[in-house]
C-alpha cells in the first residue's frame, strides 16, 4: 500500500491494537505527532475504559492534509496494527479492513504461519519485539512498529518520528527509541520494495 | 485539717469590676463588636444566640477585625438573616448545609491566593450541620490542615426543623423523632459521636470544648484558636429552651451543670493530645441536670426509668475518669 | 502556538492563563487528566499564585470554589456525570448568590447502570441550575470557551460550565492553537467581585429570602440569563479580534443558506455530521446542519430564525428525558411552535455508543425521503430485535399474578 492508495479526502485512518502497558496510545499519540510536525492535520485517539494493564487497547489515528472534523472512531481502517500477537484471535481485530488495507502485525512469524483467519487486508510481520529487546533491553514494541509503518507506507517520514519520540521520551529511552523506529522503518522500507510479506531483521 | 474552698459570687460573672481591666471578658465592655446585634429573631434564651456573639466578638478583639465568617444552614443563619434585615455586622457567608468546612475551606485558599492571608476565616455550624451532614467535608478540612477555626454550636439536634435527633443527641433524650413512645425510652443508647475526638484523631493543631456558662473560658479559647494557623476546631454546648424543654433562664445555668455533673467534659487538646481540662468545681449528680429539661421527663415521675438516670450517671462517671475532670490527672 | 496537545492538556493550560486564584480538584472519569495537568501546572508555578485544593468530593470542590469566589477570588472546578450530579446541591447556590465560577463538565452519562463513557445527560439534568452552558464541538473550541466563559461570567456575575465530550474530546490528542498570556489577560481583566467577603466593607451574603420577596429575586435572574445571549456573542467577538480566531458564540452553522434539511446537535458530533452533509451536498442533497453553542440560556431567535424555513429538522439528543422523551427535541420544538417545519426528534449516542458518519447520513437521507417518523422518538441505532426480546419477557414476568 502506498499513499496513492488512500483513500477519500487525503485523510489515512489507523487502528492500533495491544495491551494495556504496550504503550498502544502513545503509538497512536506519535503517530500523529510525527504528522504534525509534517504540517499535517493528525488526531489520536484510544477506545477508552478504566485504567488497567493487560487488558485489550485499541487506539486510533487519523492523518490528512486538511482539517479534521470528526470525531468518530475509525470504522474503516486503511492501516490496522497489531501490537501483541496473542491478539490475533479476538474478534473485530480484523473488522472494517478492505483490500488494499494493511495489517502489520508484531511477530517473528511469516503472515501465514500466523493464527489468523485469512486477510482480506495485505499482512506483513516484522520482530518488532525482538528489535526493541536488543534496543531497549524490553519488549515494547511501538516504535519499532512505527517506524515499519513509516517504511511500508510513507505516513510520515523518520525525521518526523523520530522527533515526535525525542518529544515524549526523555533521556537514554529518546535515543533508543529514534534508534529503534529507524531500525523498523528499514525494514519497512526494504519490504515496501521488495513486495515480500515478511520483513526480515537485520 | 479540711482544706476550705470560699467561692465568691459573682467569681465567674461576666461583668466582675473586681477583676483587673485586662482580666474582664470582651462581652463585659462596651467597645465589643456585636459580631451578632440585637433585632434578630432567636428564641428567648437561645444559647446559640449568646454562644456566637461571645465567640466572634471575642474573635474579632483577637485578630483586631480582620476576619470573615463562613455559616452553615441552620438556627443560627435562619434567625439572624430574614431578608431584608441582616444582624451580622462582620463579614458572612451562608453556606449550604453540609459544606460549612469546604466553603471556608475556598475562602481561606482564596484569600492567600490574592496575598489577604492576615484576615482570618471562621466556619460556624450546629451539631446537624457538623457531625453529620458536615461530617465529610470536616473531615477533608481536618486532614489537609486548611487555615479555618471551625466553630460547632451544639444544641444536640436539629433544632431549627422542629427538634430531631442528631448524632449529637445524647441517649435517653426525647426528640422529634426519638420520642418516648411503645417501648423506646427517647434516643438509643450506644449510638452518637464525638466530634472533639474525631477532631482529635486528626491531629489537628487545636481542638477545644467549651459551654455557654463560663465566659472567660470560652473566650479564651477562642482567643487562643483564632492565634493559630491550620485547623482549630471549637465545640460550644449551647442549651435550646425550646428543643430540650428548659426554661429560658436557665440556659446558663443548664450549660453549668451538664460541665458541672462531669456529663459534658471541658479540655483542649494540642495535635491530637489532651492537654488542659476544666476541673468541676463542685460535682453535681446527672439527675440534678437531667430534671431542669423536659426531653428528659420521662425518665422522671411514677415510675420513671431510675435504671436508665443511673446509666447516664455512669456516662457522666466514665467521662470524669476519663478526663480527669475531678482534680486528678487525666487516665 | 499551535501545538499536537490532549483536549484535557490544552483545556489545562487554557485555565492556568486565566490565572485562577482558586482551583478544587476531585477526580472523575473521563476529567482526571484536567486536574492532574492542573496540579503540575501549579506546583510548576505556571498558574501564578493558583491555590490547587485537592478536596474530598465534588460536592466540595465545589462548595470550596463558592467560598473562594465569595471572598473575592477565581475560581474553577471540573467535573462529570456522577460528580456533578452529588455537587447538584451547591449549582444553584453559586448562581444564586451571583458567583461567576467556571467548570468544565466532561460529559459522561449519568448512572445507574454505571457507565464512564459520553453522551449529554449530565449537563442536561443540570440545566435548571441557573449556570450557562456552553457546548464544545472541539477541543480548539473546548480552549477558546474556557477563555470566554470566565469574560462571560464575569461580565453578568453568573457561573458558566463549558461542556467537552467526555474521552471523544478530553482524551483526543489535536493541533491545538492556546491563546498567548498577553492574549489572555487582554480579554480578561482582574477578577472584581459583585460582592465579597471583606473585613472592611462588611456584608452578609447569603440571605434568607421569604414569600414575599422570592419570586422577584427568581424573575430577575431569569431575565439576567437571557441577557447572557448577547453577552456570550460579544465574548466571542471580543476574542475574534484579539486572538484572531471564531468560535464559541451562541449557535453555529454550517451550509444552512438554501438547505431543506438541517441536522441540530451539541458537541463533538458536529463535525462529524460536517463531513457527511459535505458529502451528500456532493450528491446534490440541500442539507445542513446547526450545533447549539450556548445551550442555556436557549437561543430562542436565532433558532426559530435559522430553522424556520426548513422542511425537515432531525434533532439528535444524546441524552433522553425517561418518561417525556428528548430534552433538546423539545426546546427545539417549543422554538419551531407555529412554522410548517417537521421536527424529527433523535435519540442515539447514549453511554459512549458512537455517532457515526453511517447514523447521520442515514438520519439525513431518511429525513429527506420523508421516511423518518415525526411522531415518536427515534432510537436508530437501537438493538431492535434484542430490546423488543427483553421487553416482551418483562410483559411476560409482570403478568404473572395470583
Amino acid at each position: 500500500m502506498n499513499e496513492a492508495d488512500a483513500p477519500r479526502h487525503g485523510t489515512v485512518e489507523v487502528r492500533i491494537h495491544g495491551r494495556g502497558g504496550q504503550g498502544v496510545v502513545t503509538a497512536a499519540e506519535l503517530l500523529a505527532t510525527a504528522a504534525f510536525h509534517q504540517g499535517r492535520a493528525a488526531q489520536a485517539f484510544p477506545s477508552f475504559g478504566s485504567e488497567r494493564t493487560g487488558a485489550p487497547v485499541v487506539a486510533f489515528c487519523r492523518v490528512s492534509d486538511s482539517p479534521i472534523r470528526a470525531h468518530d472512531p475509525v470504522l474503516d481502517p486503511d492501516v490496522v496494527v497489531v501490537q501483541d500477537p496473542t491478539m490475533l484471535h479476538v474478534p473485530g481485530i480484523q473488522a472494517g479492513l478492505e483490500p488494499g488495507a494493511l495489517l502489520l502485525v508484531n511477530s517473528v512469524r511469516h503472515p501465514e504461519d500466523l493464527p489468523l483467519p485469512s486477510s482480506r487486508a495485505q499482512v506483513v510481520t516484522v520482530p518488532a519485539s525482538e528489535l526493541a529487546r536488543a534496543r531497549l533491553g524490553r519488549p515494547l514494541p511501538n516504535t519499532a512498529l512505527l517506524g515499519a509503518l513509516a517504511g511500508l507506507t510513507g505516513i510520515v517520514s523518520l525525521p518526523a518520528l523520530q522527533r515526535a519520540i525525542r518529544g515524549r521520551f526523555g533521556g537514554a529511552a529518546a535515543e533508543q527509541n529514534a534508534a529503534l523506529a529507524e531500525d523498523g522503518f528499514r525494514i519497512g522500507r526494504d519490504h515496501h520494495a521488495t513486495g515480500a510479506d515478511h520483513a526480515q531483521a537485520g | 485539717m479540711t482544706e476550705l474552698k470560699l467561692y465568691q459570687v459573682g467569681t465567674f460573672a461576666a461583668g466582675n469590676r473586681l477583676l483587673d481591666p485586662s482580666e474582664r471578658t470582651e462581652q463585659s465592655g462596651a467597645g465589643r463588636t456585636n459580631s451578632i446585634t440585637s433585632g434578630h429573631r432567636a428564641c428567648r434564651g437561645c444559647g446559640e444566640a449568646l454562644a456566637a456573639r461571645v465567640v466572634l466578638d471575642a474573635a474579632m478583639r483577637a485578630c483586631g477585625g480582620r476576619m470573615v465568617t463562613v455559616n452553615a444552614t441552620g438556627c443560627l443563619e435562619v434567625f439572624s438573616t430574614p431578608y431584608p434585615e441582616s444582624a451580622w455586622r462582620v463579614p458572612w457567608l451562608h453556606s449550604l448545609f453540609g459544606n460549612a468546612a469546604a466553603v471556608a475551606t475556598g475562602v481561606a485558599s482564596s484569600l492567600r491566593a490574592q496575598g489577604r492571608d492576615d484576615v482570618r476565616v471562621v466556619a460556624q455550624a450546629g451539631d446537624g450541620g457538623t457531625v453529620d451532614i458536615g461530617i465529610g467535608c470536616l473531615s477533608g478540612m481536618f486532614e489537609r490542615n486548611d487555615d479555618v477555626l471551625f466553630v460547632c454550636y451544639d444544641n444536640q439536634g436539629y433544632m431549627n426543623t422542629g427538634a430531631q435527633r442528631s448524632g449529637a443527641t445524647p441517649a435517653a433524650a426525647s426528640t422529634a423523632t426519638t420520642r418516648p413512645v411503645g417501648r423506646r425510652i427517647g434516643n438509643a443508647f450506644g449510638t452518637g459521636k464525638s466530634l472533639p475526638a474525631i477532631a482529635m484523631a486528626h491531629e489537628i493543631p487545636y481542638v477545644a470544648t467549651a459551654t455557654v456558662a463560663d465566659l472567660h473560658d470560652l473566650e479564651r479559647k477562642v482567643s487562643t484558636a483564632i492565634r493559630l494557623h491550620g485547623s482549630r476546631y471549637l465545640h460550644v454546648l449551647v442549651p435550646c429552651p425550646l428543643g430540650w424543654g428548659t426554661d429560658s433562664a436557665d440556659t446558663v445555668r443548664v450549660a453549668r451543670l451538664a460541665a458541672e455533673s462531669g456529663f459534658f467534659p471541658v479540655f483542649e487538646a494540642v495535635d491530637g493530645e489532651v492537654t488542659e481540662v476544666r476541673q468541676i468545681r463542685r460535682q453535681v449528680p446527672v439527675e440534678d441536670y437531667l430534671r431542669l429539661q423536659a426531653r428528659f421527663a420521662h425518665l422522671f415521675g411514677e415510675p420513671g426509668h431510675p435504671d436508665v438516670v443511673a446509666r447516664l450517671q455512669r456516662q457522666a462517671d466514665r467521662s470524669i475518669a476519663r478526663f480527669g475532670l475531678l482534680e486528678g490527672e487525666p487516665s | 502556538m499551535l501545538r499536537q496537545v490532549e483536549g484535557s492538556r490544552a483545556v489545562a493550560e487554557t485555565v492556568s492563563r486565566c490565572r485562577p486564584h482558586v482551583v478544587a480538584a476531585y477526580p472523575i472519569s473521563p476529567q482526571t487528566h484536567i486536574v492532574e495537568a492542573l496540579a503540575d501546572l501549579v506546583a510548576e508555578g505556571l498558574a501564578g499564585t493558583c491555590e490547587f485544593l485537592l478536596v474530598e468530593s465534588e460536592f466540595g470542590a465545589m462548595s470550596a470554589c463558592i467560598g473562594a469566589s465569595a471572598a473575592g477570588g477565581r475560581a474553577y472546578t471540573a467535573t462529570a456525570s456522577q460528580g456533578l450530579l452529588f455537587m447538584a446541591e451547591a449549582l444553584p447556590n453559586a448562581s444564586g448568590l451571583r458567583l461567576p465560577i467556571v467548570m468544565t463538565v466532561a460529559n459522561r452519562a449519568l448512572g445507574a447502570p454505571i457507565n464512564i463513557w459520553n453522551d449529554h445527560s449530565d449537563a442536561m439534568s443540570q440545566r435548571d441550575s441557573g449556570w450557562i452552558q456552553l457546548f464544545a464541538s472541539s477541543n480548539q473550541e473546548a480552549v477558546d470557551l474556557h477563555v470566554q466563559a470566565f469574560a462571560v461570567a464575569e461580565s453578568l456575575h453568573v457561573p458558566v460550565m463549558v461542556n467537552m465530550d467526555g474521552f471523544v474530546l478530553t482524551h483526543a490528542m489535536e493541533a491545538v492553537d492556546i491563546p498567548e498570556q498577553s492574549e489572555v489577560d487582554e480579554l480578561l481583566p482582574p477578577f472584581r467581585a459583585l460582592h465579597r467577603l471583606d473585613p472592611d466593607d462588611p456584608v452578609t451574603i447569603g440571605a434568607m429570602v421569604g414569600p414575599e420577596a422570592f419570586t422577584e429575586v427568581k424573575y430577575l435572574e431569569a431575565r439576567r440569563q437571557l441577557r447572557a445571549l448577547d453577552v456570550v456573542q460579544q465574548a466571542a467577538d471580543r476574542f475574534a479580534a484579539v486572538v484572531g480566531r471564531r468560535s464559541g458564540g451562541v449557535v453555529s452553522t454550517y451550509r444552512v443558506e438554501d438547505a431543506e434539511v438541517v441536522l441540530v446537535g451539541l458537541g463533538s458530533l458536529l463535525g462529524t455530521a460536517a463531513d457527511v452533509v459535505d458529502e451528500l451536498r456532493d450528491d446534490g442533497l440541500p442539507v445542513g446542519l446547526m450545533g447549539v453553542t450556548c445551550f442555556r440560556p436557549w437561543p430562542f431567535d436565532e433558532v426559530r430564525n435559522t430553522l424556520g424555513a426548513m422542511r425537515h429538522v432531525v434533532v439528535l439528543n444524546r441524552a433522553v428525558s425517561v418518561g417525556a422523551g428528548s430534552i433538546l427535541g423539545a426546546d427545539v420544538r417549543l422554538t419551531l411552535a407555529g412554522t410548517p417545519v417537521v421536527v424529527h426528534d433523535v435519540v442515539a449516542g447514549l453511554g459512549g455508543r458512537p455517532v457515526t458518519r453511517d447514523l447521520v447520513r442515514f438520519l439525513l437521507t431518511d429525513a429527506m425521503a420523508d421516511r423518518l417518523s415525526d411522531h415518536e422518538l427515534v432510537f436508530p441505532d437501537l438493538e431492535q430485535a434484542l430490546a423488543a426480546r427483553a421487553l416482551e419477557a418483562e410483559l411476560a414476568r409482570e403478568e404473572v399474578g395470583p
